[in-house]
């Protein structure tokens, strides 16, 4: 009783990170997230599409609307990319520093109140992320 | 030997229906024990409500007992809305259950009458209704506390809100007393409260005086960085004053770095310094000697 | 293709950011800037964000780049009108944009400009303000 919707966009090009942006924007607005929460949900999935399109070399992204007792949005990001060698070294922020090395997965999660990922090399990468009311 | 599952729904509906006024009157009945709020809900409202879901109930179970069903949409949004408001009405949850459970009995009593002398058909239908019903009342709980949660969330905001005044010390000056212990719910809403404000006051600079917190911890000396910075991404200065000697040696002991902040002791001290930076300076009016006090 | 028009304001140059950017429009805008300033010879850039309602690790690095080439050509950036939801997200990101000016209007960013022009041209001429 829990799961509403689910929904997936393919994550091909960069107009589809503006579109990912959008959809997670109404899906937020329409659960009656506060500005602030729509806003960092909203910036952590476009953190992750950019992600999923340029270091997972394209993919897709699942957005799952939570109705359950607990509202929330559930996002996930899958790809069949080259996979991430070392998660946690990943995690480290490395984009402030200017080095490019930085996969935005760090900063993503400090924008969710749930975080998980599933990477494996040679394979592909999941991330899962939840947003509560 | 089970009759076929569309005779069997066909009947379910046809018992609602055929004892539409005497599972009404039972149900009501019913509910006019312990559970049954009389002081917050009236007697022909509690009448529309029953008679409203009944109705629903008759059609959805013409086409089977499962209550996630497609069919079942207006019965459940029925049941969410009268989980709504009895939640906002102050109901517990075990009183607003009971509208659902208390049909129970009355439905058990239509089904006994209808199939007495065929115990194996009487005990089908029974066990169909209840796994409805039950099915029902757990939705009509998990409603309660979706809306009781929503009411809750609302209060806090409501209450975090009202201990949280900016107030607008002068022209594009505001400052922030903070009283009391920093939570990381409050010190959120706190900076919320205090961003918006520089944007409608146009506030250059805002002081956040911190004389009233008994203790500075990790955490909360982190969210007053986080505010400082996001006030300055945002075009605006903030000065923290009111630091007390034990703060400033907790703050050193935790290895807090405010380098890039600026504090003063003293509101008064943090005025004059946001009067400067605001562009503006003191000017005595009366030049003449004044006299002791 | 389409573009973010920059407009000219005597020694300045004004952006206003209106639409949700992709990333080729944000790489696009930041060499267009380089481009006019290095063209006219304009001293300050005002970046106006106030329409943004997102400002992800991306459009920061291009803010913090804007800033930092228009310094080597002798020119300031001012971003303005970051909105409250905008700015407690990028600190929770992680980007606190140091080496970026702001201001909380396209007014109180160009006194910041004009004033910071001023002092270097005093600099320059050697006159120093009491």
């Amino acid at each position: 009783m829990a799961v509403v919707s689910s929904e997936a966009t393919a994550l091909a090009t960069e107009s589809d990170i503006v579109t990912v942006r959008r959809l997670v924007r109404e899906a937020a607005a329409k659960l009656g997230f506060s500005l602030v929460d729509q806003t960092k949900v909203v910036t952590a999935a476009s953190e992750l599409a950019r992600n999923t399109l340029i270091h997972g070399k394209g993919g897709e992204m699942e957005l799952i609307t939570l109705n359950g007792p607990r509202v929330g949005l559930r996002l996930k990001f899958h790809d069949h990319g080259p996979g991430i060698p070392d998660i946690q070294l990943a995690l480290r922020d490395g984009f402030t520093t200017g080095s490019g090395l930085g996969l935005g997965l760090g900063g993503a999660k400090r924008l969710v109140n749930e975080f998980e990922i599933n990477s494996q090399v040679g394979e592909g990468t999941t991330v899962t992320v939840t947003r509560w009311k | 030997m089970a009759i076929s599952t569309l005779n069997q729904n066909a009947t379910l509906a046809s018992i609602i229906e055929q004892h539409r006024e005497a599972i009404l009157a039972e149900w009501l009945r019913e509910m006019s024990g312990a559970t049954r709020r009389s002081d917050l809900l009236k007697e022909s409202e509690l009448q529309a409500q029953c008679s409203q879901f009944l109705d629903s109930l008759a059609r959805a179970s013409g086409t089977g007992t499962n209550a996630q069903a497609a069919a079942y949409e207006p019965l459940r949004e029925i049941l969410a809305d009268i989980s709504h408001s009895r939640a906002q009405k102050g109901f517990s949850p075990r009183e607003t259950a009971m509208f659902v459970f208390s049909i129970k009995r009355p439905l058990f009593s239509a089904i006994r009458d209808a199939y007495g002398k065929d115990p194996s058909v009487m005990a089908e239908q029974m066990w169909s209704m209840t796994e409805l019903l039950d099915s029902l009342g757990l939705f009509t709980t998990d409603a309660y506390l979706k809306s009781r949660e929503e009411v809750i969330r609302r209060q806090q905001e409501d209450m975090l809100e009202l201990s949280t005044p900016v107030v607008k010390l002068w022209e594009g000056i505001l400052a922030l007393p903070l009283i009391g212990t920093l939570d990381s719910a409050r010190t959120q809403v706190v900076m919320e409260s205090l961003l918006e404000a520089i944007v409608q006051t146009n506030s250059r600079v805002a002081i956040i005086d911190i004389t009233g917190v008994p203790t500075v911890d990790t955490v909360v000396a982190q969210h007053l960085l986080k505010t400082v910075t996001a006030a300055r991404l945002m075009g605006a200065d903030c000065i923290i004053s009111g630091v007390r000697p034990q703060i400033a040696q907790t703050i050193v002991h935790l290895g807090i770095n405010l380098l890039d902040v600026t504090t003063k002791a003293t509101l008064s001290d943090a005025f004059g310094l946001a009067m400067q930076r605001a562009g503006f300076s003191f000017v005595r009016a009366d030049k003449r000697e004044t006299k002791r006090d | 293709m389409e573009r973010i028009p920059i407009l000219r304001m005597g020694e300045y140059l004004l952006v206003t950011i209106q639409v949700d950017m992709h990333d080729r429009l944000a790489m696009t805008l930041q060499d267009d800037l380089t481009n006019r300033i290095s063209e006219t010879g304009a001293k300050g850039v005002l970046i106006d964000i106030s329409s943004l309602e997102i400002v992800d690790s991306f459009i920061g690095r291009m803010l913090g780049n804007i800033a930092s080439m228009s310094r080597v050509l002798d020119a300031d950036t001012v971003v303005v009108g970051m909105r409250p939801a905008v700015a407690i997200t990028l600190v929770e990101l992680g980007m606190s944009l140091t080496g970026v000016r702001t201001a909380l209007n396209v007014d109180a960013g160009m006194d910041l400009l004009r004033n910071s022009l001023d002092a270097r041209k005093d600099a320059l001429y050697g006159s120093r303000i009491q």
